[in-house]
């Protein structure tokens, strides 16, 4: 009685007033938990997206380098003027390589951690996984010029095994090894939770069904991995798409040139940034048609 | 959880309205916010005159405004000689760090912006600062160590136009042939050996599509029926030519070097035997231990040159013309010479230059007579329109473009 009487007595305060409001209007409330984050979404992340879109229909002014805002079509039609579309092809094909590489790497090392290693042994591995990560992409990026270089660690090995000196550096089968290396961690780690998800009872399962090792692996570890090295992929192939640091240090030779070192020369020699705009459309484009063929496979309804 | 698909169907409304609207506004407010003219009317016509120049300099130096505001390359405010300015003048120097010279020609957009005093641009961006306005006439006599310039950097046709100057020449280099003695026991005397088979994947040059001028340079003694008398000037056939040339080295080279570390560590592995470098290269490798030595070959070479202009709407002149007075003095060019490698204007810098470091004079060629650099093609932005008067000429950004294809 006393507490009702002395509700009644006061006049409700502002704070009262706005939490009563915010309490009988859920939707309120939502919308003022949800904004900041979708506002940052929707100011950082898409207008930066749409401003390219727009950038990539303007041109710039040969002599004067300023943006002319006129719409064109110019850039988008200079993609498909040679160098152009080898370039693509080129990088395209560069990251599926890459891709496949790390799922055949990681598939096996990812099984051993997660089904067959002690807990002692799975956590030393996945250090070794993730210390790499620890250390700054450009220092390893140079330590694997010094391996791939004119008499360096790979050559120097080689020819002690009477196989001659491969000398690969600053060709595109060094950024084929240099990528492989560079984005392993980021596809056994997936490729692990997938595996490490899957119960032993379907295992055994299948052993009782009359499954032989083979068969186990072919119908039930590899169909529930794949969703795990789907989406390791995505991390492969988009990283491998848009990185320009690799391409400049360890490509540079000839016929080396990738999409995202040829962006980056647009922005910083030619300064030609509308032309960088529309280019980088196309490894957004390829990851648009990667992640719908990706979803027809079921990879995100597994995830 | 009702009020939840509530909220998200409002929602889903609300971003589709933000979603839809969104690029429109920004649009309108992105070319609104930048309605700048794009190309001077003085450009597209048959005889070029730079918008400024009938703007009249100051007469004299007055008291400095206490700010300067540079855009420079990385490397030419070092506190070694900006502290001591600051001591003297009492200008504050804020430089802005430029990446390339197209990002200089984008930042000193009108005039600098009111922001900006000083650009310490290269040859290849002095003519589109100039004639697209952003740079003014600079009163010389204000400047009393000009006079100590080497002759043909005093009022040089990058940065000086009818008699009048837009800015101080800063200082030079050669991009010259580099070497191994091992494999060239004598020195090479044409540029041929960078375009022979002979020394397939030991080649490099550098990622820059101004190195088009160099195979044009080449070409202009090689194959003299193109008619090639200046390799920034280049009409399409004579263009063709060059590309075919770059395009046929393409399989011989090694690398196309984008730092000058890279070169240097090319040549330390003797993965690369012959390129086109700097003396900067030279003199880091010869103290390193290298077997190299750099020579300009027969044909001449291509170089650059940087220069200070002084911006159209530069607010701290007095600082501006302050630090050009500065900049120009034997010492201060001698310590900027040393510490980036390049060569002094300044003709009185030499023995100052080996002050600060033994030997820096003749490795940095600062000590040769006009003559050694009369071979020197020194860079200047390729336009459409060309001496001749006539506009067949290939533009920058074709440059650009063509490059990517010859490195491929």
């Amino acid at each position: 009685m006393v507490t009702t009487s002395a509700r009644e007595g006061r006049e409700p305060t502002g704070v009262a007033r706005v939490s009563a409001a915010l309490w009988r209007r859920a939707w309120l409330r939502a919308a003022l938990t949800l904004s900041p984050p979708l506002a940052w979404f929707l100011i950082i992340y898409l207008a930066s997206l749409i401003v390219m879109l727009v950038t990539a229909f303007w041109t710039v002014n040969p002599f004067t380098n300023n943006l002319q805002h006129q719409l064109s079509l110019t850039n988008f039609r200079a993609l498909f003027q040679a160098p152009i579309p080898a370039i693509i092809g080129r990088t395209v094909l560069l990251a599926a390589l890459v891709t496949l590489t790390d799922a055949i790497i990681a598939l096996p090392f990812a099984y051993f951690m997660a089904r067959v290693a002690t807990p002692r042994v799975r956590n030393a591995l996945f250090v070794a996984v993730l210390l790499p990560l620890w250390a700054s992409y450009l220092a390893r990026v140079y330590a694997w010029i010094v391996i791939l270089t004119k008499d360096g660690t790979l050559d120097w090995t080689t020819q002690h095994l009477g196989l001659g000196a491969p000398n690969i550096a600053y060709t595109n089968v060094a950024m084929w090894i240099v990528f492989s290396y560079i984005w392993l961690p980021f596809m056994i780690l997936p490729v692990y939770g997938a595996l490490e998800r899957i119960p032993d009872s379907f295992i055994e399962a299948s052993a009782d069904l009359g499954a032989r090792n083979p068969r186990t692996l072919r119908s039930v570890v590899l169909p529930l991995a794949l969703p795990g090295v789907i989406a390791g992929s995505i991390f492969t192939f988009s990283l491998t798409l848009g990185d320009y640091i690799t391409p400049l240090l360890i490509g540079s030779g000839s016929g080396t040139n990738l999409i995202g070192n040829v962006i980056y020369d647009n922005i910083g020699l030619a300064n030609n940034l509308p032309f960088a705009a529309a280019l980088a459309f196309v490894p957004i484009v390829i990851m648009i048609v990667y992640l719908l063929g990706a979803r027809a496979l079921g990879a995100f309804e597994a995830m | 959880m009702r009020y939840m698909a509530r909220f998200r169907r409002r929602d889903r409304r609300a971003v589709l309205v933000l979603a839809l609207a969104l690029p429109v506004v920004l649009a309108g407010w992105v070319s609104g916010a930048s309605a700048t003219p794009g190309i001077p009317a003085g450009v597209a016509g048959a005889r070029l005159t730079p918008p400024t120049q009938g703007m009249k300099p100051q007469q004299s130096i007055g008291k400095g405004e206490g700010q300067l505001n540079l855009i420079a390359w990385e490397g030419y405010t070092q506190a070694q000689w900006v502290k001591p300015f600051e001591r003297q003048t009492g200008c504050t120097v804020n430089a802005k760090y430029a990446g390339s010279s197209s990002e200089m020609v984008s930042l000193m957009a009108n005039g600098g912006g009111g922001q900006y005093d000083l650009v310490s641009a290269s040859g290849d961006a002095d003519l589109r600062l100039i004639y697209g306005g952003a740079v003014k006439p600079v009163n010389i006599k204000l400047i009393p160590s000009w006079k100590q310039f080497r002759p043909f950097l005093q009022s040089p046709g990058f940065n000086t136009i009818n008699g009048v100057h837009y800015g101080v020449s800063l200082q030079f280099g050669p991009n010259d042939l580099l070497y191994s003695t091992k494999a060239f026991p004598k020195a090479p005397t044409s540029w041929s050996v960078i375009y022979s088979k002979k020394y397939a994947g030991k080649i490099t040059i550098p990622n820059n599509p101004i190195q088009i001028a160099d195979a044009a340079l080449y070409l202009s003694v090689h194959q003299r029926s193109l008619g090639i008398t200046d390799p920034y000037e280049l009409t399409q056939p004579q263009f063709n030519a060059a590309v075919k040339l770059l395009e046929q080295q393409r399989p011989l080279i090694k690398k196309y070097w984008n730092l000058a570390s890279d070169e240097i560590s090319l040549f330390q592995n003797g993965e690369t035997v012959v390129g086109a470098a700097w003396p900067y290269q030279t003199g880091q490798l010869k103290a390193a231990g290298a077997k190299v030595a750099d020579t300009i070959p027969s044909e001449g070479a291509t170089g650059w040159a940087d220069s200070w202009l002084l911006a159209t709407k530069a607010p701290h002149p007095n600082c501006a013309y302050k630090w050009l007075a500065y900049i120009s003095t034997p010492q201060v060019q001698a310590e900027q010479a040393v510490s980036y490698g390049e060569t002094p204007d300044n003709s009185l810098a030499c023995p100052l230059m080996d002050k600060i470091a033994k030997g820096s004079c003749e490795s940095l060629h600062a000590n040769e007579p006009d003559a050694y650099f009369k071979t020197i093609k020194f860079w200047k932005t390729p336009l459409a329109q060309c001496d001749n008067g006539k506009s067949d000429c290939v533009p920058f950004q074709q440059w650009v473009t063509a490059w990517t294809q010859i490195t491929g």
